[in-house]
């Protein structure tokens, strides 16, 4: 088996789609010679020509038009939005149509598009590249939104998110496209969408997270493992739809949680998940549930986003509150 | 040298003059429909002839009757269409049933004309998800609501035909407001960059709601604007149902051999109101103003020109105004007997398998709509 980063990992899964299904196209701002501007889609234009894999003009709006218009002639296109703060630009393409076309046209349309795109901190980029907007898109009735946390994951959640007959937003973290390697079988495979992981198991406090929080959070699971809790971390996944049935079974067994999310506390997927707990195993628990999360303000300048940013001390810290509760 | 005036290389209001200058309106039939320009008349068989008229007198007809049902209460969302005749449904007529169609909301005669029942657009106008539900073989898409969209969706639609090979053309319509959008350059530029067999239609009926064309854009022309994408433009007389045909034919045979999109500026004007919502044109339009265009009617002047031809008589629009009277009366029924939408409809729809969220409230809704 190979190790792969994800990036690697990506460009496999890319490159498996491409060879399974002729009606998938890969298009947006310098996927083609280029690969990309992280080298997502490198040589995949080499290997299957200008017609499936193909530059367009700098206008995000643009490409998510495009993406709209040609699964209307039966494509599957998996467009790239360069770095996802440049999504507002697309926001109608995405929210305001893609989203909504299944219902708009009684079932008639469907937009299998997979709209792929690089977030998230401490990478120190310029302003929106950053930031971690998946709550406004979770927020969207008829989009999926698949955020992996490791190169397995990811090119076993791409494959199945360029299958499925709905729009998919895929976010890829920027500081994980290259933090580590693991073992990444070269056939193909598929991750289900909507199914969370069990990274860790334990019995004292549930840890619910996704994307580069996970790493934070399994960091901090060790660190409490040696002052002797024992502490379960899940890993979403897919932020929506969410595993509810995992979250609570977990919740259940440990009567503790907490959840850890890179972007702000305002109406986030942490508040999605702790509400999802409170209707669903209030009678579990024995401890309010937490959350960590970014600061309700902007996404900072690169000088303060090491603060900014939650990490693993700052999971400890909140997860010693619920467990000495 | 501070202050010393050196000569410009090149004159750029004479640049921008040159470009003007080049948008000239293409009209083959006048208001008294007398033809003005041998050299661009269509190929038009005399049934052809007839038959553009026999829908504009149609589509005449529905638009009356759309506007009274709306007042009665039996229609919902209308847009009124009369005035746009020629623009909207000689265009159409270009068209071949493999063509796509992506229209604005006022857009919904040609949605007709391209193989929607009207029972349907009855639907979509009572706010029915069933009016949307195109049925197979219709290549078209219901009419977008947010203004523009459709015209980068249109340079999708036309870049997926270019890679099937198609020999067809994908079409999309909007206003002049539609024209400012960012996505109207961005459809036309994209369309261009790829060569892509589009037709972008803006029907400048010269006011977006209240705001007249003249406050939209520095632009003395709306189909100047083809330039900065590098495509072919053309303004028509949008009153005057041959040039409206013979602009949209030759953009649909450049587009199926190779050569690209076309944008077309149609000159028309609605004569009622933005929509049936409570839109007031007497607030932002003159009578006068109103007066002018209406003397340039498509269906008046068409009916002289077919006259003159002995196509057209009295008994024959008698004969269309009845047909489309009953056709109307036989859809307002078939509207009546469909059953209500219901939330789990929409649930049903939202993806192709439902997930567990959807479901719980599913249930929930089937319990509530069983009451």
């Amino acid at each position: 088996m190979a190790q792969m980063t994800m990036v690697q990992a990506i460009n496999d899964a890319l490159r498996n789609e491409l060879k399974n299904d002729p009606n998938v196209l890969l298009f947006g701002e310098d996927v083609g010679v280029n690969g990309g501007v992280f080298r997502v889609t490198d040589g995949l234009q080499k290997e299957f020509g200008e017609d499936k894999v193909f530059d367009t003009p700098l206008a995000e709006s643009g490409i998510g038009g495009l993406a709209i218009g040609l699964s209307l002639q039966g494509f599957r296109p998996v467009p790239e939005i360069q770095f996802f703060g440049f999504v507002f630009e697309v926001m109608d393409s995405i929210a305001g149509q893609m989203s909504r076309m299944r219902y708009r046209s009684g079932g008639r349309y469907n937009m299998p598009v997979t709209v792929r795109s690089p977030f998230g901190g401490g990478v120190h980029t310029p302003e929106l590249h950053s930031d971690s907007l998946e709550g406004l898109m979770a927020q969207t009735p008829g989009l999926k939104v698949v955020i992996p946390s490791s190169p397995y994951d990811a090119k076993g959640l791409l494959i199945s998110s360029i299958r499925d007959n709905d729009p998919v937003i895929f976010l890829e973290h920027l500081k994980l496209y290259r933090a580590f390697r693991e073992e990444v079988p070269e056939e193909e495979y598929t991750i289900p969408l909507g199914k969370a992981a069990v990274k860790r198991e334990g019995s004292d406090l549930s840890i619910i997270t996704y994307g580069a929080m996970v790493h934070e959070s399994l960091k901090a699971a060790e660190e409490l493992e040696k002052e002797g809790h024992s502490v379960e971390v899940i890993d979403l996944r897919t932020i929506m739809p969410l595993d509810v049935d995992t979250i609570i079974a977990s919740v259940e067994k440990t009567g503790r949680a907490i959840v850890v999310q890179e972007a702000q506390r305002q109406a986030g997927i942490a508040n999605h998940v702790v509400s999802e707990i409170m209707e669903r195993a209030v009678l579990s628990l024995e401890a309010p549930v937490l959350r960590v999360a970014a600061a309700d303000t902007i996404y900072p300048f690169s000088q303060a986003e090491s603060i900014w940013l939650p990490n693993y001390k700052d999971v400890i810290e909140t997860a010693k509150k619920v467990l000495n509760f | 040298m501070a202050g010393k005036t050196q000569k410009a290389q090149f004159d750029v209001k004479e640049q921008l003059q040159a470009v003007e200058n080049q948008f000239e309106t293409l009209q083959i039939l006048n208001e008294e429909g007398e033809v003005v320009n041998e050299a661009a008349m269509p190929e038009l068989t005399d049934e052809q002839l007839q038959e553009l008229m026999t829908r504009m007198v149609y589509t005449r007809i529905l638009d009356q009757r759309s506007i009274s049902l709306n007042r009665q209460g039996r229609l919902g969302f209308y847009a009124p269409t009369a005035g746009q005749e020629a623009s909207q449904l000689a265009s159409q007529f270009a068209l071949e049933k493999e063509d796509f169609i992506l229209p604005g909301y006022r857009d919904v005669p040609q949605l007709i004309w391209h193989g929607l029942p009207l029972s349907q657009a009855f639907l979509f106008s009572r706010g029915h998800f069933k009016g949307n539900q195109i049925p197979e073989g219709v290549n078209v898409i219901s009419p977008q609501i947010i203004i523009g969209a459709q015209i980068i969706q249109a340079a999708g639609v036309a870049l997926g035909m270019k890679k099937r090979g198609a020999k067809s053309v994908a079409i999309t319509y909007t206003g002049d407001g539609g024209a400012s959008q960012g996505d109207f350059y961005e459809g036309i530029n994209f369309a261009g960059a790829y060569k892509a067999p589009a037709i972008f239609v803006v029907q400048n009926n010269r006011f977006a709601i209240s705001t007249p064309v003249e406050k939209q854009s520095a632009a003395k022309t709306i189909a100047q604007k083809a330039v900065a994408a590098g495509i072919p433009g053309i303004q028509v007389d949008g009153m005057d149902p041959l040039a409206v045909y013979k602009a949209v034919s030759d953009a649909r045979e450049r587009a199926i051999n190779g050569e690209g999109p076309t944008l077309i500026e149609t000159l028309t004007y609605r004569y009622g109101p933005h929509t049936m919502a409570g839109d007031d044109p007497t607030r932002y339009r003159t009578s006068d103003l109103d007066n002018e265009w209406e003397k340039k009617d498509p269906l008046v002047r068409f009916r002289k020109f077919l006259e003159g031809k002995n196509l057209w008589n009295e008994d024959k629009e008698n004969e269309v105004i009845e047909r489309a009277k009953e056709d109307i009366k036989n859809a307002i029924k078939e509207a009546d007997a469909e059953p209500k939408q219901k939330v789990t409809d929409l649930m049903e729809n939202m993806y192709e398998e439902m997930p567990h969220h959807l479901k719980e409230q599913y249930e929930i809704y089937k319990e509530k709509e069983s009451k």
